[in-house]
């Protein structure tokens, strides 16, 4: 199953672990995206932390974690080509993988018809 | 007080063409076209692009003695400049500080066309006015005058290709009235980009059949704002309201032996005392950082021992260079090559001092 945020995040669950990334609207948005600060592996994080920063050409944007858990695996090919991002923002672009979530929490986000429905309201 | 953005004459030709437009010095801009930034930027680098820079403000003065008077109203001298050239020049007022950056055409022996900031439009035509003495013509010509930019290596060859004499093409940092298309206009070799490339001014009313006769040459794509100013700070041109300000003189921003202070030492005008009087310990570099990430305007800049020494006034990833680039005032001794901390966010971003223009490559004064 796919959620989505409010800031453009996506989280895709597979079995135990939960990718994300930022959306194709959030890469698009962004422009040409130069560089990815990836989180540590092993960072435990709570909802709302900072999880990265994704910068572009002209902007700079933090990305904050849309759910607790252990950083299990980043995405070490954005550190050389964050262009993935605006390549594939919603598959080769993710950006980490998390495990040890609390489920109740995706209760909060927007599964794609929601977030669809949310990109036609900005 | 609410003002209207206002838009330019090709301002429907970049919707059309996909463009993400932006408020940009009270003008909806295009900042980028669908291929984004990057590839806008390449392109110029590696071919040839067009930009829309009808915001930009043109003035001419003209009358018996103007080139007297814009030799006191101007940091850089006026009396020595040839009918034909084009000159970088200043605005200053009388603490030596910025208040534009501009180029003087010199049309002939008392008429000059001046290409100013448009930002700078109002505070400029403003001090042109009350400084200039009676008797000299004064004229906003702005809002009659487009001025659009063909910027990159293939850029002499794609206005042949139109039609224009190959001899009719001006050197660098020249001008001369053209016809193309049936168009009068003046073409001059300048512009923002470090590559070879040419400014065409024309009449607000032909912008539009220019801008589509130049882009019916395959080889012509249009770029914004965005590759403008990545194409700029590659090369370490200064953009006014960022490394040039009412607070900074043309000696801290590292544009002292243009003014040839030395050559001219009895020469006044307005800030010229001040420029003459104790040095600053403010000076503009150029700072390559160690990686992707950018420090952007506002960051400070701090020396090894973690001392504040300075702030960043522009910074962004270098298409060309793989890395990001920065420029920004400091106040201490330095050598190039000297490394820095630029304390953006969590993490200090290493850099060092680097000699400008930090792309060495570009075809801006390739022989024709």
């Amino acid at each position: 199953m796919k959620y989505f945020t409010e800031e453009h995040e996506w989280i895709q669950i597979d079995g135990n672990e939960a990718i994300m990334g930022i959306t194709e609207h959030a890469a698009n948005e962004l422009g040409d995206i130069t560089y990815v600060e990836l989180p540590e592996e092993g960072n435990e994080l709570i909802v709302g932390d900072q999880l990265g920063v994704v910068e572009s050409v002209k902007a700079a944007s933090d990305i904050y974690s849309p759910l607790g858990g252990t950083v299990v695996a980043v995405n070490e090919a954005l550190e050389d080509n964050p262009e993935l991002i605006n390549e594939s923002a919603e598959a080769k672009g993710w950006i980490c993988k998390l495990t040890d979530f609390d489920e109740s929490e995706l209760n909060d986000l927007m599964k794609s018809s929601g977030y669809e429905k949310y990109l036609k309201s900005l | 007080m609410e003002t209207a953005v206002r838009n330019t004459p090709l301002t429907e030709c970049h919707i059309a063409a996909g463009a993400r437009m932006v408020p940009f010095a009270g003008w909806n801009m295009p900042v980028q076209y669908s291929e984004g930034i990057i590839a806008e930027h390449n392109h110029t680098r590696n071919a040839v692009s067009l930009f829309d820079i009808c915001h930009m403000g043109e003035f001419r003065i003209n009358g018996a003695g103007a080139r007297t008077a814009l030799d006191h109203l101007l940091a850089r001298p006026v009396s020595d400049q040839q009918t034909g050239i084009c000159r970088y020049n200043f605005l200053l007022n009388p603490a030596g500080g910025v208040m534009d950056d501009l180029i003087v055409y010199c049309i002939a022996d008392d008429e000059f066309f001046i290409v100013v900031n448009a930002g700078c439009i109002a505070s400029d035509a403003a001090q042109f006015r009350q400084e200039l003495p009676k008797g000299i013509e004064f004229t906003d010509e702005s809002d009659a005058t487009a001025k659009i930019d063909l910027q990159g290596p293939l850029s002499a060859e794609v206005l042949i290709s139109l039609g224009l004499d190959a001899d009719r093409l001006p050197k660098y940092f020249h001008f001369n009235n053209v016809k193309t298309g049936g168009m009068s206009c003046l073409l001059s070799r300048t512009g923002y980009t470090g590559e070879l490339g040419f400014e065409i001014y024309l009449p607000t009313a032909q912008a539009e059949n220019m801008w589509n006769l130049l882009l019916s040459d395959s080889r012509v794509k249009p770029a914004g704002l965005g590759a403008r100013d990545t194409l700029r700070l590659e090369m370490g041109y200064a953009l006014y309201g960022h490394e040039l300000n009412t607070t900074v003189t043309p000696l801290e921003a590292g544009m002292g032996s243009m003014l040839n202070l030395d050559k001219y030492p009895e020469r006044q005008f307005i800030g010229s005392n001040a420029l003459r009087g104790p040095a600053s310990d403010k000076q503009l570099v150029g700072i390559m950082l160690d990686g992707r990430r950018a420090a952007r305007e506002g960051t400070i800049i701090s020396n090894i021992a973690g001392e504040e020494i300075g702030i960043v006034t522009s910074g962004a990833f270098s298409p060309s260079l793989g890395k990001a680039v920065a420029m920004g005032y400091i106040s201490e001794d330095f050598n190039c090559g000297d490394k820095l901390l630029l304390n953006a966010g969590r993490k200090a971003i290493p850099g060092q001092i680097t000699e400008l223009p930090f792309y060495q490559s570009g075809s801006v004064r390739k022989k024709l």
